[in-house]
C-alpha cells in the first residue's frame, strides 16, 4: 500500500535517477547540492512522504540524468541516509546508499571569514575527518579550521 | 641530498619526525658556523604582509649570513597589494625574480594557497591565526639544544592555549616525541579540543591547570605566552587571572636545575624581567636559534644541505 501511495504522487520515470530515503528536511539542500533549480531534466520531488523506516522521507527524481558517484555522494554531507536509484527502461540497475567522500571541493564555503578562501579567488577544499565521538566534520585544506555539520553552508 | 629540496613549508605536520630532525641537525652546523656562503647568486623574496620584528629580520640575516640577497617588502603598504593585486598575482610575478619565497600574510591559509600557485619553494612565514611552522622548529631547536634530547620531556605550555598558534604547532610536534603536557591556562582560554585529540591520537597524556604556580617544580620546559586581554569577552574576567599568569624570578626557586623558560616573543608582563638574569632564561637565546633554523631550511629547500 505504501508502495503504490508513493506512486501515485510522484511519477515513475523511465530512465533516470531516483534519490529516495532523504530526511524529508533535507530534500531542498539536496535539490540545491545537485543544481535541480536550473536543469532541463524532468524533476519530480517528493516531501513528508511516509516511510517505514524513518517516519517521513523525502524522495527525488530526475528523468534521464544519471550523476557521476562523487556528486551524488556530495549528498551524503546533508543526507547520509539518501538511497540512489538508477533506473533504465523502468528496470532498477542501480541501488546504493550514498557515502562520504574524503574530499570536498568546491561546494561548500568555509565558515572562517579570515580563509584566503573568503578573500581570493580560490576553490574551497576540505578534507571529511571523524571526530573522536563518531561525528562527521569538515577540515579546510586552506586554513585548517575544522568545522560541524550545523556550520556547512552551501555556495 | 635532503628530501626537503623543492618542497614548500606550510605546516609543522608537512614534515615527519625524521626531516624535523633532519632540520635541526643541519641549524646545528649553521650554530658552529653561521657564515657559510652558500647563497652565493641566490636570490630569496621576503613577502610581509603584515609587520613582524623577529621573523623577518631573522630571515633576512640567515639569508644575508649566508651571502645570499633579498629582495621583498616589509608591509602591504610598499606593494601592489594596495592596489588591488591578487595574492596569486603577487606570487606568480615574485617567482619570476627568485629562488625561494618567504611569505607572512594575515589570511588564514594563504601560504598553502601560495604553494600551490607557486613554482618556487614558499616558506609560511605565519599565515593569520594558522601556521607558524619555523617558530615551531626553532621552538624544537632549543628545547633540544637545552634539553639534549626532544624525548620524554614535561612540558609546561602557559598563557593563551585557545588562540596562541605557536603553541598548536608545538604541540603537534611534540607529540612525535612522547612529551607529557602540562597546560596552564584560564578557563576560558584552555586548549581546543580538535589540538588535544593529537596528544590522545599518540596515546600521550595531558594535565590541565590553571594556576602556574602548580606546577613549576617538576618541568623539564616551560613555554610562556602572552594573554591578551581582548581575547576575553568580560573585562572583569581579565583583570581577575592575569596575574597568575605572571613568572617572577622567586616562583623558580624550587625548579629543576635544568629547567628552561621559553617564549616566542615579544613579551609583554608575562615574565618579570627579573628573570632575565636568571640561567634558567633562554627566550633571548631562543630567538637566536631562529636564525640557525631559517638558515637550515633555505639550505634544505634550496637543495644546499
Amino acid at each position: 500500500m505504501k508502495n503504490k501511495r508513493t506512486e501515485l504522487i510522484v511519477s515513475a520515470i523511465s530512465n533516470g535517477t531516483v534519490i529516495d530515503h532523504i530526511q524529508t528536511d533535507n530534500t531542498f539542500r539536496v535539490f540545491k547540492i545537485l543544481g535541480l533549480e536550473n536543469t532541463d531534466h524532468q524533476v519530480y520531488f517528493g516531501t513528508n512522504l511516509t516511510s517505514s523506516k524513518y517516519g517521513k522521507k523525502g524522495l527525488i527524481k530526475i528523468s534521464d540524468k544519471f550523476f557521476e558517484k562523487e556528486d551524488i555522494n556530495k549528498i551524503a554531507l546533508v543526507a547520509p541516509t539518501a538511497t540512489l536509484i538508477e533506473i533504465r527502461d523502468y528496470v532498477i540497475v542501480k541501488k546504493e546508499m550514498v557515502s562520504t567522500p574524503d574530499t570536498i571541493e568546491k561546494i561548500v564555503k568555509c565558515y572562517n571569514p579570515k580563509c584566503v578562501t573568503n578573500n581570493q579567488q580560490v576553490f574551497t577544499k576540505f578534507n571529511v575527518i571523524t571526530d573522536h565521538k563518531g561525528n562527521m566534520k569538515l577540515s579546510c585544506h586552506y586554513c585548517e579550521k575544522t568545522m560541524d555539520k550545523s556550520h556547512i553552508e552551501f555556495l | 641530498m635532503s628530501k626537503l629540496k623543492g618542497r614548500s613549508l606550510i605546516s609543522i605536520t608537512d614534515y615527519s619526525k625524521e626531516e624535523i630532525l633532519q632540520v635541526l641537525d643541519i641549524a646545528e652546523g649553521f650554530e658552529k658556523n653561521i657564515r657559510q656562503k652558500l647563497l652565493d647568486q641566490y636570490v630569496v623574496a621576503s613577502l610581509f604582509f603584515e609587520p613582524s620584528t623577529r621573523t623577518r629580520l631573522s630571515f633576512e640575516s640567515a639569508v644575508q649570513y649566508m651571502g645570499g640577497s633579498i629582495i621583498g617588502f616589509a608591509s602591504a603598504d610598499t606593494s601592489s597589494v594596495k592596489k588591488g593585486e591578487s595574492l596569486k598575482d603577487t606570487i606568480l610575478t615574485v617567482s619570476n625574480y627568485s629562488d625561494l619565497i618567504v611569505m607572512r600574510n594575515p589570511i588564514d591559509g594563504s601560504a598553502r594557497f601560495a604553494s600551490e600557485v607557486s613554482p618556487v619553494p614558499i616558506i609560511n612565514a605565519g599565515d593569520g591565526a594558522n601556521q607558524h611552522p619555523t617558530q615551531c622548529l626553532l621552538d624544537l631547536y632549543s628545547i633540544r639544544k637545552t634539553q639534549g634530547t626532544l624525548e620524554n620531556l614535561d612540558i609546561a605550555l602557559v598563557g593563551d592555549l585557545k588562540y596562541g598558534r605557536t603553541v598548536h604547532s608545538l604541540v603537534q610536534a611534540l607529540s612525535l616525541f612522547n612529551a607529557t603536557f602540562h597546560l596552564v591556562s584560564p578557563e576560558s582560554l584552555k586548549l581546543p579540543s580538535a589540538v588535544k585529540k593529537w596528544i590522545g591520537d599518540a596515546n600521550l597524556k595531558y594535565f590541565q591547570y590553571t594556576d602556574l604556580s602548580d606546577v613549576i617544580d617538576k618541568m623539564d620546559i616551560i613555554y610562556m605566552t602572552r594573554i591578551q586581554g581582548e581575547r576575553f569577552p568580560d573585562p572583569l574576567e581579565y583583570e581577575k587571572v592575569k596575574n597568575s599568569y605572571i613568572l617572577n624570578n622567586s616562583m623558580l626557586a624550587n625548579s629543576k636545575e635544568t629547567v628552561r623558560v621559553l617564549h616566542p616573543l615579544p613579551r609583554v608582563n608575562e615574565i618579570s624581567e627579573d628573570v632575565d638574569d636568571n640561567p634558567k632564561a633562554y627566550y633571548f637565546q631562543q630567538a637566536r636559534n631562529g636564525v640557525y633554523v631559517r638558515q637550515a631550511l633555505i639550505a634544505a629547500i634550496l637543495g644546499l644541505k
